[in-house]
């Protein structure tokens, strides 16, 4: 089955772009470690999944470029022609001439009615060369104007066109200090919408992965690409093909309806964590080696402590003794918390995945107690190495990872609407108080709904 | 891509409106080495097939055949422009797109305004929707003027409300350049007063400038060439001295160096928008972000390196000291320190070869030492452009929405009130068709609401923060 991507504003073009390429440099590269049979296999599936094949010599991906003002679009285009293993079909790509100004409601409001003929007449036909169409994978940011009020306004119309196919969306959570003064009422809107119209929202936090580029990846002066090839890498890890339970002895062919039926089983807890370990600079690779019990114990407590990456996780987290109530605040000292789960998927990549034991996962305890344990966790397997790494786990995750962050932007948008500030600038173009408030307590149920796992 | 027209109104606006067409089309000459008119070229220039002379249609892609700017040249004296005209840059400029007269304004403006507001409306309106047609998607006008004369101030917020009547969905950046403490025009605060009440009402964005601060700049520049500490090469038609080769003494003020300034700080804000970056900050998103409310919509600006206003050769720095620099108060181009007052909102737009870790990393360190209002305690908007200005490696243009723009404002007030008090060459404005007392009445009282707004937000400054209680939703 294949996935239709949707690349909204800046951000969704320029991750959309690593994403493709790193798909492709993973299938291209030689370090497979597994049969010819396996590779070829592999490939079909990655193949079929992300890119399709036209009359063209190289593969030309299954996706639909969307801005507002033209350089970034004209700018991804051109680097993809370029690398000469892939690029884009030049007319799947949407764009105006002046962007969105940061502001949701000129990209929800405005935008989004005018252009949404044009921009769906594309998706229409990249979804009619699918053979089978698996999804939607929509990439954007929840800061600016276009990927995160266009992108809510698309996810509408896709959910209105496409009623029975699954629909996932991909969100960019912008760094904490600052990329756009009213990036958390952009937040909030876009969330809200989206939880109307998604099945599942992945999330990536900008100040996370610009993290793993300093501590895991030695990167002395993080550019955006730099941030936007990890995000690439563990995307690509989720969505290259894997062996999952329904899919028996060939390639799992319905990736994104497995990943929402394992992880999604109620519609109120939609947010997806994504974390993926080992990282490091790619000169490393040769030289370390790791045991797949050893990855397995960390990506348990990563999820138990809710840590972002393989380093300074809080060993001291516990899950909870079965029987008592895992809430938060203890009376006597402060006890860490313990991040409870809904459902979790574990994929595994590499040499000698067949012989793991994954039981530490399906440990009750890490779930909440309206779940039943065998349902809540999954696992995805294949022998085939993902992007040059030997052995590489990934961990997909419903659980309490995103209330924090969740809390906090709700928290300091409603701080400024209190106030009042730049709300003039959104019912300019039609977005008024009220429907600020119902995002709020949209949201505020989100948070609660989390909250009392 | 949108497109800009610049108005320039006025002696000061046309001078600086001249150093800025001069350093575009520097900046564009230098980044576009093959002589094709590209997008980036197309947001301030069209180009223009002469050959059937300057009337000629404008060509879109392919070759440049003559680049025409997007300009108005607005003067009642024709000093200044005829300079422009008999200039190097005098192809620049379709020989259409000017308004001159002979008389000037004489400082006053209640004639800038109302007079030849009055009998220009028709010939303004028409060559603006000219230059507007010319436009594929015309996204902002640039009003360059200063407040303190008659022309400028008087005829230039004349356009201002003109622009918002026939172009409101177009925005209007408006460089305002204010009189010093020392200016010589004594009716200057009624200038600057009057023409305060249209900024409020009619601009999107105002950016001040004070001469004094770029004065001081500019010899800041001059000493840190003679100190060596620049190294020693001067290039030729330095942006310091408008003669070539040696620095001289500065007993006239320097107004082609101090223009220069302005002229950089529209390049420079620009920038994101004209070419490719991996943040792009677009002229809509600086309004956006740096406009809470909307008469609060005065943005002190300040460009860093400092080397980068002049041609010098330059030992590579520490990138961090521009960070730093941009919040001090020399490098800011009006008389205020932003550091010990309330910001609302503060706007970095960096060029050349900075990453997002670098602005990371710069933000993360001087936060602690800034004030921002309580409800936007990390009030950033970053924008990143690839293409840094001529002969540089990077730069830096913050824009701050702070309540350090209140002191400008209050002297403007305090300068007012000792001539209105007094009655002082009123006659001369109400003897203005049209111009009567309740203008005056209207303008101070105007001026005083706006800094009111400002007093109400730094009275909030320091105080407890109480966050407002969240909503509360039924389980």
């Amino acid at each position: 089955m294949s996935i239709v991507t949707v690349q909204l504003g800046q951000c969704g073009n320029q991750i959309g772009h690593e994403v493709f390429s790193a798909v492709c440099s993973d299938v291209h590269g030689t370090h497979g470690l597994c049969s010819r049979k396996e590779n070829d296999s592999y490939h079909e599936a990655c193949k079929e999944r992300f890119f399709c094949e036209e009359e063209s010599e190289v593969p030309v991906a299954r996706a639909v470029l969307v801005d507002m003002e033209p350089k970034v679009i004209s700018q991804t285009l051109s680097m993809a022609a370029r690398s000469g293993s892939w690029r884009y079909n030049d007319r799947s790509q949407f764009c105006q001439k002046q962007g969105s100004g940061n502001n949701w409601a000129n990209g929800y409001s405005v935008h989004g009615p005018r252009h949404k003929e044009a921009i769906m007449n594309l998706v229409q036909k990249e979804a009619e060369k699918c053979d089978r169409l698996g999804g939607f994978f929509t990439i954007m940011s929840m800061a600016g104007g276009t990927g995160s009020g266009l992108g809510a306004f698309v996810t509408q119309c896709l959910r209105d066109a496409f009623p029975t196919s699954f629909i996932l969306n991909h969100v960019i959570w912008p760094y904490g200090t600052g990329e756009v003064i009213v990036q958390n009422y952009n937040s909030v809107l876009t969330l809200s919408h989206l939880y109307q119209s998604s099945d599942a929202l992945l999330v990536h936090e900008n100040d996370v992965v610009h993290q793993i580029c300093a501590q895991r990846m030695n990167i002395k002066q993080i550019s955006f690409r730099d941030v936007n090839r990890v995000i690439a890498h563990q995307l690509g890890s989720v969505f290259q093909p894997a062996y999952t339970a329904a899919g028996g002895s060939c390639y799992s062919r319905n990736p994104l309806g497995e990943l929402m039926e394992t992880l999604v089983p109620h519609p109120e807890f939609k947010m997806l964590g994504l974390r993926n370990i080992p990282q490091m600079p790619e000169n490393s690779l040769a030289y370390s080696t790791f045991s797949w019990p050893g990855l397995i114990k960390h990506l348990r407590q990563m999820l138990i402590a809710n840590a972002k990456m393989e380093e300074g996780i809080d060993w001291q987290v516990r899950p909870p003794r079965l029987g008592t109530s895992c809430s938060s605040s203890h009376p006597t000292n402060k006890l860490p918390q313990f991040n409870t789960s809904i459902a979790n998927l574990v994929i595994l990549r590499g040499k000698d995945t067949h012989s793991t034991d994954l039981g530490s996962f399906q440990d009750p305890s890490l779930y909440t107690s309206w779940i039943n344990p065998q349902d809540a966790f999954n696992a995805w397997k294949t022998p085939r190495a993902f992007n040059k790494y030997e052995k590489s786990a990934s961990l997909v995750s419903n659980s309490q990872f995103l209330l924090k962050p969740l809390d906090n932007v709700v928290g300091k948008a409603w701080n400024m609407f209190a106030s009042k500030a730049y709300i003039h600038q959104y019912t300019k173009f039609g977005i008024e108080e009220e429907d600020f408030l119902d995002s709020f307590t949209a949201l505020e149920q989100v948070i609660s709904s989390y909250t009392s796992l | 891509m949108t497109q800009a027209v610049v108005v320039q109104v006025g002696q000061c606006g046309n001078q600086v409106g001249r150093r800025f067409w001069d350093l575009a089309l520097r900046e564009h000459a230098a980044v576009n080495k093959k002589g094709i008119y590209d997008e980036a070229l197309s947001s301030f220039f069209r180009n223009v097939d002469t050959r059937s002379g300057d009337d000629g249609p404008d060509i879109y892609e392919g070759k440049i055949c003559s680049l025409k700017a997007r300009a108005l040249l607005i003067d009642m004296e024709e000093g200044v422009v005829n300079e422009i005209l008999q200039g190097p840059l005098r192809d620049v400029f379709d020989s259409k797109q000017l308004i001159t007269d002979v008389s000037g304004s004489g400082n006053n403006w209640a004639v800038g305004h109302k007079l030849y507001g009055c009998q220009y409306r028709e010939n303004i309106v028409e060559k603006l929707r000219k230059a507007a047609e010319h436009c594929d998607c015309l996204q902002c006008f640039f009003i360059i003027h200063s407040m303190g004369g008659g022309t400028g101030s008087g005829l230039g917020t004349f356009v201002l409300k003109l622009l918002e009547d026939e172009f409101p969905e177009v925005y209007r950046f408006v460089t305002s350049v204010y009189p010093s403490g020392e200016d010589d025009v004594i009716t200057s605060p009624y200038n600057s007063v009057l023409a305060m009440k249209e900024l409020n009402e009619h601009a999107d964005c105002v950016l001040p400038i004070e001469n004094e601060s770029l004065f001081d700049i500019v010899n800041k520049i001059h000493q840190m060439i003679s100190s060596g500490k620049l190294g020693s090469t001067l290039k030729q038609n330095s942006l310091v001295t408008s003669s070539a080769g040696s620095t001289r003494t500065v007993q006239e003020k320097p107004f082609d160096a101090m223009n220069n300034i302005v002229a950089n700080l529209l390049l420079n804000l620009t920038s994101s928008a004209r070419f490719e970056g991996s943040l792009n900050m677009d002229l809509n998103e600086i309004s956006m972000n740096l406009v809470p409310f909307p008469r609060l919509h005065y943005l002190v600006s300040s460009l860093t390196p400092l080397y980068t206003l002049a041609d010098v050769n330059v030992p590579s720095r520490r990138l961090d000291q521009m960070f730093s620099d941009a919040f001090s108060r020399d490098h800011q181009l009006i008389q205020a320190d932003p550091k010990h007052s309330l910001y609302l909102a503060c706007a970095l737009l960096v060029r050349g070869n900075v990453q997002v870790s670098d602005l990371r990393r710069n933000i993360e360190r001087l936060k602690p030492s800034l004030h921002f209002v309580s409800w936007n305690q990390e009030g950033w908007k970053t924008g990143l452009c690839s293409v840094p200005p001529v002969g540089h490696s990077h730069s830096l243009l913050a824009l701050a929405n702070n309540t350090c723009v209140k002191p400008t404002f209050i002297q403007l007030k305090d300068s007012f009130m000792k001539l209105y008090k007094k009655k002082a060459h009123l006659h001369h404005y109400l003897h203005v068709d049209g111009m009567e007392q309740s203008c005056f009445s209207e303008a101070i009282s105007s001026l005083s609401d706006l800094i009111e707004e400002y007093n109400e937000l730094d009275a909030t400054k320091g105080g407890p923060r109480t966050e407002p209680s969240r909503l509360k939703i039924a389980v």
